[in-house]
């Protein structure tokens, strides 16, 4: 696969899922710490969001950095847009602006979750999986 | 290695108006706070990139890891 097809397939996913976090490790068993803070925080929210893990392929993170500009991992994007790193949905998450930004029921009032709503469903978006 | 003063120093030029605290342990990694009115209006990952951009090329090099704040004067 060319990097041009791995960038293709990122901006794919983004466009795709409304929230998307590319982290390193899964939401199960996340590699770092910054991934790991981000994802309890997304959990906290009870939002839910697609995961791509960037470290099978180094390319994964090369690509998704060209086309957000923004040179860490962990990415949490909301609607295209990219939302920010660790450092900046600490922040969001800490002064309530995450899951108003995210819509998420936690943060955004007092609206229960609708009947039969289950948990983040666990990462749909597989570009490692394409890749093999 | 920059110092904090030399980190502060350069975000301060590169944003007029922006007022910096640095504070570093050991010159590599820093913890950053700027206050700046160019944020008025920007998003947060806008408001980072302004700072970021002006440490491009030395991110993950000369300057491991940059914790960043951004702040609206009010």
């Amino acid at each position: 696969m060319s990097d041009n097809e791995i960038r293709t397939l990122i901006a794919q996913a983004i466009d795709e899922n409304d929230t998307i976090l590319f982290m390193k490790g899964s939401p199960d068993a996340p590699a770092c710490g910054f991934s790991a803070r981000t994802v309890a925080m997304l959990q906290q929210l009870e939002t839910p969001f697609a995961a791509v893990d960037v470290l099978p392929d180094p390319r994964i993170r090369q690509e998704l950095s060209a086309i957000s500009n923004w040179p860490t991992i962990p990415q949490l994007f909301h609607k295209g847009e990219l939302i920010g790193g660790c450092d900046i949905v600490t922040e969001m998450y800490e002064n309530g602006e995450l899951g108003e930004a995210l819509g998420a029921p936690a943060q955004s009032g007092p609206a229960p979750a609708p009947a039969g709503a289950g948990p983040a469903p666990a990462a749909p978006m597989g570009i490692e999986n394409r890749l093999n | 290695m920059p110092s904090a003063d030399e980190v502060k120093r350069r975000i301060e030029t590169g944003i007029p108006g922006a007022a910096a605290e640095v504070q570093t342990h050991d010159e590599v990694h820093f913890d950053v706070v700027v206050r700046a009115s160019a944020f008025e209006g920007l998003t947060r990952v806008k408001q980072h990139r302004l700072v970021m951009d002006i440490f491009e090329g030395e991110l993950g090099g000369a300057i491991h890891a940059l914790a960043l704040k951004t702040e609206v004067p009010t």
